[in-house]
């Protein structure tokens, strides 16, 4: 029955792909009828057999139209395709012309399919001459690539998703897969709940929502990865788990077992008990899988780190077979597509070398294009230094939002800002970035294109069209490709369609199998346009010699000499080093319910309402020595720059260690755009920045007064501290000042725009509050609560009141009869952490399982199962208490 | 055998004294009740309603002719007490002289008429008693009766709005700035103003009267302001305020003030004589409403069964009683020093509140609109309870008070870090 009404529900459903994270989640999708898009997991796909997380189950709150760019406008004003291609077409030909190929630069990003990604590369490599083109991905795997090619010879993951189920030791380092990547934890979980005997090891500073199921969490010190796997070889080596048949095919192992072996441990700030528990578990068993992600990769010598755990898995031979190996998980839905085209700086394409005179020669003739550049472009952090110096003069920004998210974010905005010629393909106008563009391409979103993405395991899936794209909106392929014509390239991109850019990739991707390269989908050369429409998820390499599976288990790695290398890494410090003037260590990360810079989960009321504002950890004990009270507001300085965080005190947090999330940007909040407090250093051979090392000093924010306010429309607030989220009935916003205004009828009616409407209001000058209510015919428009202290309203049963008839909203409570749902818990059913406290209180529901049969809680994605567990526990800590 | 208690009058005070003395001591005192009004105690607090028609005479009757009889009360209605005798301890009513051991003097109040040309004339009367509300209720059968009250007070615009109610056209002429001055800010008495009006009553303020212009047939027809305007009537109400009615005590000798002066006791000069209600003054002060008389009857009743009790007078709340206007005043809300003042404005609901504080307790409350939750403000003024803790809450009422804790901020700290804490 059940699998009769699921084959049903695939027929009318579209498969595609989900848009957020590296997992790859397939999607079954079908147009309702409010216009949007009904979203559910395709558990026909082998990343995500069904599963799908909060994010991905909120795909359909972020499809809506509201936010969109519609029309293609130059220097702010509407216009039409021809008059802006035209202008982007002659303004890149021109300044190459004048100030060479170097002078222009392509910034991109881990959500272009593969398809975009490909045109974008052809065209600045091949027809513009430059290879500065970059991309976000080196935000956040290069190091992965460069620590792959080092150990490997290519950039591969050797494993698939299948060895997570088979493997007797997971160890989870730098990676909050809770979080970041639910639907493989929830995959963990399931497979420990068959098989309880697997051990989870959680490596991380912060004790993450990933730790709460593990056998094992060292909360290491920052940076110190290089020095614990270290340990680990020299472990290894000790007890004669080097695989001595296995290393014949490895070079490196004296040296790299030397370095390790003169390894000082106590930098990791770990007992020997912990070192010695961990060494035990990972030497325990030969099927352990080594997870690392933004941790190890956002470093000044995340290069290093990676290769000290590709060195443990090569010593021991634990790698390309089932259940084994290292596994770097991507953050981004098209990294690996990105990676896979050639879309960073020093890339060509299909894994093919920029430094290689045959490679080249090979991809010009290919493309029938001019001389490919010889030597690398500009890396991303370089790339905005250049922009800032003058010597990049024409820039095209893809899907990304480096105002935002690149280190030393003040900076490389205002390098933007000044930059002669900004090109921004996107979806809206509303991201920094975006509204520092002289000329904004509207672009098809997911839902409305085409292509292909390949996740973290090498299975490439299609994402499907379901809906038409509104307005003029373009896929990016065809901006690129139209840019291109313009610029006199006509056969070059004459594309019909996705379908033609991918045999065209396919058929690139058999010469780099023809160098002896690994990336090789040369077997999907011919697909036809109705065989690419039907394409199921595969897993590369496609060719006549070799369908998908692992890696290196044979021995065979792609360097010179064909062996693999192990790597004589040693330990450093990160970059900036803490003094009495910067005595904390910023980390940063993301959060489970937003993603990136929040331009399409913030559209998600549910989404928004996990975490409503951006905070900060801090340790209980760093709290209060600084004066930091648990709804404090926090200044964050670091010598780069500063903002401003709500505090979250918390014992999760290492003593001397603060944690702010990367996603908030100026759209969204007045100083919480936490990149510009990060300095721009980078590894010296990835060019990655380290995003997670800053040294900061932490005060609290003395506000004069605290506000919330909720409201229909959107909220323009200009106070020292705002954030603004989005609700079901309109939006919220956190508010603080150092002044409070004389009049706060004035104020609101400035903030919310609402010049006219009656007010209803309740003030107390003595005491500093006010609030402030606006109806207009009956129905809440807008409301703000402003106090001395942190405004103590029920803020969740307040966001739903606007545009209903609210006349004791000032109260700021529900009254008795309607109780506060409280901040949501659980995303894909919209359960408040009230409810489900009410329900263990009064219910004496006392499992996770429990309160998912009762509320539905936890039982969709999981990601919000931990937190669940946590609750339970912390009733049960203070009913033992009394 | 029985002390000999004679009151004097048979008002709301008169009457819950009775209700005292009948249920703790029903045998102690022989009593004789004289009203120059021809009836027992009515809640006259009551009549306004039965001015507007929403209520009958009978309803408002607190005591009537079988209670009087069933608890051996000997009753002198319509019958006017004309002396006393101290020394004889003798009283003189219209029909004949009466003994006493005891005497409690309950005269009330007589309403202040302003003594302005014409102010006797036929067509001015004052709104007092039973007589009053029946002549302005026959008023309401004339068609395009018209009506003017000189009053924007509490008894003023309670007649207004009754005559209103009954079709008569009122013009309200009020000498302050704003309505109920004395219990409303301007705020509050805009609202109220706003209501009244949407009810065809027509207000004057800032209004001074000259002259009670009388007509062809003798009666009041108009009245005269001195900025020369003429407003017509067929009845004028004359609303401005009461006196005690002290003089029956004076005349007799006994210590009166502007009332007769009373003591803790709610004894007077001579030690057989009492007195209570809004004929007394007490420690300087004068009663017009009926909660202090309550507590003085309970005093009272006390005094003459030997039992020691004493008289405080204590904070009072004001409710006017007019339909659809909901209106609340307790304790002082007038701005100054050291007063701080929270304010509440609901214009679609036309509610207004307003409290004012002074070392952190209510000493103050106005509320206009929704007057539910003025029991709980006049208990907390009353006992002098530091509101500090509940301050910013308090404005809302009991019912948002103890409610569960709200979050204070978006993230949910409370959540996570008190999990891990």
């Amino acid at each position: 029955m059940k699998l009769e009404q699921m084959s049903d529900t695939s027929k009318c459903s579209v498969r595609s792909t989900c848009p957020y994270c590296g997992v790859g989640c397939g999607v079954l999708l079908k147009p309702n009828a409010e216009g949007g898009i009904d979203v559910r997991g395709d558990s026909d796909h082998p990343a995500n057999e069904g599963r799908l997380c909060s994010k991905g189950s909120a795909l359909g709150e972020t499809v809506g139209h509201e936010t969109r760019l519609l029309k293609p406008r130059v220097h702010g004003k509407d216009t039409d395709w021809d008059s802006a291609l035209d202008l982007v077409a002659k303004t890149f030909s021109d300044t190459i012309a004048e100030h060479g190929p170097d002078s222009v630069a392509f910034y991109v990003s881990g959500q272009l399919l593969t398809e975009d990604y490909y045109v974008a590369n052809k065209l600045i490599k091949g027809f513009m001459g430059t290879a500065n083109i970059d991309t976000n991905s080196r935000l956040c795997m290069a190091s992965t690539v460069a620590g792959h090619k080092r150990a490997f010879g290519t950039d591969t993951v050797p494993g698939t998703y299948e060895d997570l189920d088979s493997a007797d030791v997971i160890v989870l380092t730098g990676s909050n897969l809770a979080w970041c990547h639910p639907v493989l934890y929830q995959r963990i979980l399931a497979t420990r709940k068959k098989r309880p005997d697997q051990k989870l090891v959680v490596i991380d500073p912060r004790r993450t929502a990933s730790c709460d199921l593990a056998d094992l969490h060292l909360p290491l010190k920052s940076g110190s990865d290089v020095a614990l796997f270290n340990g680990l070889l020299a472990e290894i080596a000790k007890r004669g788990l080097v695989d001595e048949a296995f290393v014949q095919n490895v070079n490196g192992l004296e040296d790299a077992v030397a370095c390790a072996e003169s390894a000082d441990l106590s930098v990791t700030g770990l007992t020997d008990e912990q070192l010695t528990a961990f060494y035990d578990l990972w030497c325990s068993s030969e099927k352990v899988v080594t997870i690392f992600s933004q941790g190890v990769n956002q470093s000044s010598s995340g290069t290093d780190k990676v290769n000290s755990i590709t060195n443990c898995h090569l010593a021991t031979g634990r790698i390309g077979r089932v259940g084994m190996g290292p596994f770097s998980v991507t953050g981004q839905p098209n990294a690996m597509g990105g990676r896979e085209v050639g879309g960073l700086a020093n890339m060509l394409a299909c894994h093919l070398d920029l430094e290689n005179g045959d490679h080249r020669n090979a991809v010009k003739s290919f493309w029938c294009s001019g001389d490919l550049p010889e030597a690398p472009g500009l890396k991303a952090v370089d790339m905005f230094k250049a922009i800032g110096e003058g010597k990049i003069k024409a820039l095209w920004v893809l899907h990304t939002n480096p105002a935002v998210s690149m280190p030393d974010a003040d900076k490389v905005k205002a390098a933007i800002a000044g930059c002669d010629f900004v090109v921004v393909s996107d979806i809206t106008e509303a991201t920094d970035t975006a509204r520092l563009a002289h000329v904004l391409l509207p672009a098809t979103a997911w839902g409305e294109k085409s292509g292909t993405v390949t996740n973290s395991d090498r299975i490439i899936s299609r994402q499907r069209a379901v809906v038409t794209a509104p307005g003029d909106c373009m896929p990016d392929w065809k901006q690129l490709a139209e840019v291109g014509r313009r610029m006199g390239f006509k056969d070059a991109f004459d594309y019909e369609g996705p379908a033609e850019i991918f045999r065209e990739y396919a058929a690139l991707s058999g010469i780099s199998g023809g160098f002896g390269k690994d990336f090789d989908i040369s077997g999907l050369k011919n697909v036809t346009d109705s065989e690419y429409d039907a394409m199921a998820p595969a897993r590369w390499p496609i060719s006549d010699g070799k369908q998908g599976g692992r890696f290196f288990a044979d021995g065979k790695f792609f360097t010179p000499d064909g062996k693999g290398r192990m790597l004589p890494v040693s330990w450093k410090p990160p970059a900036a080093k803490t003094e009495p003037r910067y005595p904390f260590r910023l980390n940063t990360g993301r959060i489970r319910d937003q993603w990136h810079t929040m331009t399409r989960t913030a559209l998600s009321p549910r989404l928004s309402a996990h975490l409503g504002e951006p905070f900060v950890e801090i340790h209980p004990d760093d709290a209060a020595e600084k004066g930091i009270g648990p709804t404090s507001l926090v200044e964050i300085k670091t010598p780069t720059g500063s903002g401003i965080f709500r505090a979250m005190i918390t014992d999760r947090i290492s003593k001397g260690d603060v944690f702010a999330p990367m996603h908030w940007t100026g759209e969204n909040s007045s100083a919480a755009r936490v990149d510009a407090l990060v300095p721009p250093v980078t590894d010296p051979i990835s060019g990655q920045p380290e995003s997670k090392a800053s040294v900061a000093q932490i005060a609290p924010f003395e506000a004069a007064w605290y506000g919330f306010a909720v409201s229909q429309t959107p909220i323009k607030a200009t106070s020292e501290y705002w954030t603004v989220a989005k609700t079901y009935a309109g939006y919220r916003a956190e508010l603080a000042g150092l002044n409070a205004p004389k009049d706060w009828v004035y104020q609101a009616r400035e903030i919310f725009d609402l010049k006219d409407a009656d007010v209803q209001t309740m003030f107390d000058p003595a005491k500093g509050t006010a609030r402030i209510a606006f109806v207009v015919d009956g129905a809440l428009k807008a409301a703000l609560f402003v106090s001395r202290k942190p405004v103590a309203v029920m803020r969740d049963y307040l966001s739903n009141l606007p545009g209903e008839a609210a006349p004791m909203v000032l109260s700021g409570k529900s009254p008795a009869d309607q109780p506060d749902p409280g901040p949501v818990l659980c995303s894909c059913f919209n359960v408040g952490v009230n409810t489900i406290l009410t329900a263990i209180e009064t219910r004496g529901l006392l499992s996770v399982d429990a309160i998912g049969e009762a509320l539905q809680a936890g039982t969709n994605c999981g990601s919000c199962r931990p937190e669940i567990a946590a609750l339970i526990e912390s009733v049960q800590e203070k009913e033992a208490a009394e | 055998m029985a002390e000999r208690l004679v009151i004097i009058g048979a008002g709301m005070a008169a009457g819950r004294l009775l209700d005292h003395l009948i249920e703790e001591a029903p045998n102690a005192f022989d009593i004789t009740l004289f009203n120059a009004e021809p009836r027992g105690t009515y809640n006259r607090l009551m009549l306004s309603p039965v001015l507007a028609g929403e209520m009958g005479y009978p309803e408002i009757v607190t005591h009537d002719d079988a209670w009087y009889e069933r608890n051996g009360v000997t009753c002198r209605f319509g019958e006017r007490v004309e002396g006393i005798d101290r020394d004889r301890k003798v009283v003189f009513g219209q029909n004949g002289e009466v003994a006493y051991d005891k005497l409690v003097i309950a005269t009330g109040s007589s309403p202040f008429i302003i003594p302005l040309p014409g102010h006797d004339l036929p067509g001015v009367i004052a709104y007092r008693d039973l007589e009053d509300t029946e002549e302005m209720m026959r008023l309401g059968e004339k068609h395009d009766a018209r009506a003017v009250v000189i009053g924007g007070g509490l008894l003023g615009l309670e007649a207004a709005a009754g005559m209103a109610a009954r079709g008569t056209k009122v013009t309200v002429v009020h000498i302050a700035g704003h309505l109920m001055e004395r219990q409303l800010d301007n705020v509050a008495a805009g609202l109220l103003q706003e209501t009244l009006e949407a009810r065809g009553i027509e207000i004057i303020c800032s209004a001074n009267s000259k002259e009670i212009l009388a007509g062809e047939d003798g009666r009041a027809r108009a009245l005269l302001l001195d900025d020369g305007r003429e407003l017509p009537c067929d009845l004028l109400v004359m609303a401005v305020g009461i006196r005690p009615s002290a003089k029956l005590a004076q005349q007799s000798g006994l210590s009166t003030g502007r009332g007769v002066i009373v003591n803790d006791q709610l004894l007077t000069s001579d030690p057989s004589i009492f007195a209570l209600g809004e004929c007394v003054e007490h420690d300087g002060a004068l009663f017009g409403l009926v909660a202090p008389l309550f507590d003085q009857a309970k005093v009272l009743a006390k005094s003459l069964l030997g039992q020691p009790a004493q008289y405080v007078n204590k904070e009072v709340s004001t409710k006017l009683k007019v339909t659809g206007c909901d209106l609340f005043s307790a304790g002082d809300f007038l701005d100054g020093e050291g007063r701080e003042c929270i304010t509440y404005s609901d214009p679609f609901s036309a509610v207004y509140k307003r409290l004012v504080i002074e070392n952190d307790r209510l000493i103050g409350a106005v509320m206009y609109g929704d007057t539910n939750d003025g029991g709980w403000f006049f208990n907390l003024i009353r006992d002098g309870v530091d509101v500090s803790d509940m301050r910013e809450m308090l404005i809302f009422g009991p019912a948002y008070q103890d409610l569960a804790p709200a979050n204070v901020v978006s993230t949910p700290t409370p959540v996570l870090a008190e999990v891990s804490a």
